[in-house]
């Protein structure tokens, strides 16, 4: 064995140390964010059917669950981030009052996914609309852009975040239907802690699912259904 | 003292007046610091009111950098020979305007250091990301066409570089205009006639501040501006602010005449305190009355310098109203229904601008200047009549 070889072994042997080293955390940290490997089905479309009639003037436990999952401080001020709202409405002509939550519509044809400059914001195969915290550069186009007003802007430095939800400062953010549940196989968090089970959460695609079952027997809208952006949130008894 | 010469002071004060442009693009910087240290919680911007006195001086100085090349597509590309003349100047604050406007733009950012993610990810179904291509040509482009004014060999390739210019800055404010007319979800904007209003008002704004620009550097190389050329600028000045006047009367008609935009329309012209009295004072009355009188009144002495002044002023108060009372307005969620919320829906979004705001977008003024003024001193941009 001569001294080249020597080398060559040492050479090898570090290299393979040295990528060991490099790539080690990278696997760990995507164990830590719950990862999955296989990539997301677009033959499925997440959605939710929100029964109006069944939601309460006054209740807040949707908002309440959402800020504690995602990790936001519950403000109202107008510099807070709020991924879901409790909306009170009430007819000009007849008076009739109805409330709701809203959020991200998660549209099949999204503005913000149209506008941004940078394609930070994003829809996931499975339809959920999204924003890479990495991309985003804050120029709030999108914000402009979203007829639900549903986008919030991280105006001040955060601490104490949920290691699932990662949010940054100078960055835009919204409901993410809570994918990271979704993709543990479980329901959204506004969903699950609606004591009067006024939203329905489930795959519009598939129709066997009890949400598609029902919006085809129930009458349902979009909201501002005339823009066509074909949303998955929809609305019963609005 | 007395044994200076009067030159010697002019030295002087081109240096004090670079250390003031410097001092206020410093102040500018500063505030940039602290918006990305405390994040944009120290502005007056917010969840409602998301673009804010920054996009105010940003778009006024990306609009008018297109619009002052007017006077240099009107003497290459049409071949009137004054404005010829005055093409070199109008290009260097073309430069210096963009300059100041995307700095601006850009140091209002949530994340400004990922600028190297806005140049390296681009999509193509944005307006935005169309206009990053629009502003880094048009830059290049005004960078050649220099060229082929200054540089005795390539004389030959002025006109085509004119042309190219005339015709990617029509482009550049169509496209500044679409980041408005691409948004059918709000009520103030999405409207066919942003870009053409926009184009039009570029002419105008553009114009006015060459007219002041060029006052001054003649008023510094204490020569005399002959009457009959300030004479025919003017008349142009007027004809621009008259188009640009009907074309935001026409923008406010048309939503007047929608059933369902009145609401709005009463809310930007009448109901909304800061916003109509903006738009009649400072739009109506300083930027076009007032303008049109000096420019159109017989028998007067020449004020031109004046009413560009009075343009420019206005040109603020307009782009405040149609950016910030843009968004003041609350978007229209539930048709037929009133609608409340803790997230400002059916109310009226308040927004005051902060210190810092308003020093980023002087700041950006400041970096105009500042290029202009350095270019103005070391390359030969005098109009030669």
């Amino acid at each position: 064995m001569n001294i080249n070889d020597l080398r060559r072994r040492n050479f090898l042997k570090t290299s393979v140390g040295a990528a060991a080293v490099a790539i080690a955390p990278g696997f760990l940290l995507f164990d830590i964010a719950h990862g999955k490997a296989q990539a997301v089905s677009g033959k499925v479309r997440w959605g939710m059917l929100i029964n109006t009639e069944q939601c309460q003037e006054g209740c807040n436990d949707c908002v309440t669950a959402c800020n504690k999952e995602n990790g936001l401080s519950g403000g109202t001020s107008a510099t807070d981030s709020q991924w879901i709202r409790k909306v009170e409405i009430k007819d000009v002509s007849s008076g009739r009052k109805v409330s709701l939550p809203m959020m991200c519509q998660h549209c099949e044809h999204p503005p913000c996914v149209d506008v941004c400059p940078t394609n930070a914001s994003f829809k996931r195969a499975d339809g959920i609309v999204l924003v890479d915290r990495h991309r985003c550069i804050g120029c709030r186009y999108c914000m402009m852009a979203c007829p639900y007003k549903a986008r919030s802007f991280v105006h001040e430095p955060l601490t104490d975040q949920n290691p699932d939800v990662p949010r940054g400062k100078g960055t835009v953010e919204s409901c993410t239907l809570c994918v990271h549940r979704i993709d543990k196989g479980q329901q959204p968090a506004c969903v699950e802690s609606c004591t009067n089970k006024a939203i329905l959460f489930g795959d519009l695609n598939n129709p066997d699912s009890e949400i598609a079952k029902k919006i085809r027997t129930v009458a349902s809208v979009q909201v501002r259904a005339s823009l066509g952006l074909n949303t998955g949130v929809r609305y019963q008894g609005l | 003292m007395s044994g200076h010469s009067p030159l010697y002071f002019k030295n002087r004060l081109y240096y004090v007046l670079l250390a003031a442009g410097g001092l206020v693009a410093l102040a500018g910087m500063f505030a940039v610091y602290l918006m990305e240290h405390h994040g944009h919680v120290i502005t007056g911007m917010n969840n409602q009111v998301v673009w804010g006195l920054p996009h105010v001086f940003a778009i006024f100085l990306i609009v008018a950098a297109s619009g002052v090349l007017n006077v240099a597509s009107i003497g290459s590309v049409f071949g009137k020979s004054i404005y010829k003349a005055r093409a070199p100047m109008a290009s260097l604050l073309s430069i210096a305007m963009l300059a100041g406007g995307l700095a601006v733009l850009m140091l209002d950012l949530g994340r400004p250091d990922r600028l190297i993610v806005a140049a390296t990810n681009i999509n193509f179904t944005s307006v935005f990301a169309w206009n990053v291509v629009l502003y880094t040509g048009m830059f290049s482009l005004i960078v050649i066409y220099l060229w082929t004014m200054m540089e005795r060999r390539m004389n030959g390739w002025n006109k085509t570089a004119g042309l190219a210019v005339f015709a990617w800055r029509f482009i550049l404010t169509t496209g500044t205009g679409l980041i408005f007319a691409f948004l059918p979800a709000r009520q103030a904007y999405g409207s066919a006639i942003l870009p053409p209003m926009f184009i039009v008002l570029s002419f105008a704004w553009g114009l006015a501040v060459f007219h002041l620009v060029q006052a001054v550097t003649y008023a510094w190389n204490e020569r005399q501006h002959d009457p009959a050329i300030m004479e025919r600028t003017k008349h142009l000045l007027g004809i621009f602010v008259i188009g640009s006047l009907y074309l935001v009367t026409v923008y406010h008609l048309t939503n007047l005449y929608f059933a369902q935009q009145v609401g709005f329309v009463r809310f930007i012209l009448i109901e909304g305190g800061i916003y109509p009295a903006l738009f009649w004072l400072g739009y109506i009355v300083l930027g076009n009355l007032l303008p049109l009188g000096l420019i159109y009144w017989p028998e007067r002495k020449t004020n031109c310098v004046a009413a560009s002044v009075l343009v420019i002023a206005g040109a603020f108060a307009l782009l405040y109203v149609f950016i910030i009372g843009g968004q003041a307005y609350p978007l229209d969620i539930f048709p037929g229904f009133t609608a409340s919320s803790s997230f400002g829906d059916g109310q009226i979004a308040s927004y005051s601008p902060s210190i810092y705001e308003l020093l980023l977008g002087l700041g950006g003024l400041a970096i105009a200047f500042l290029l202009t003024t350095v270019g103005v001193r070391i390359f030969n941009f005098m109009p030669q009549d």
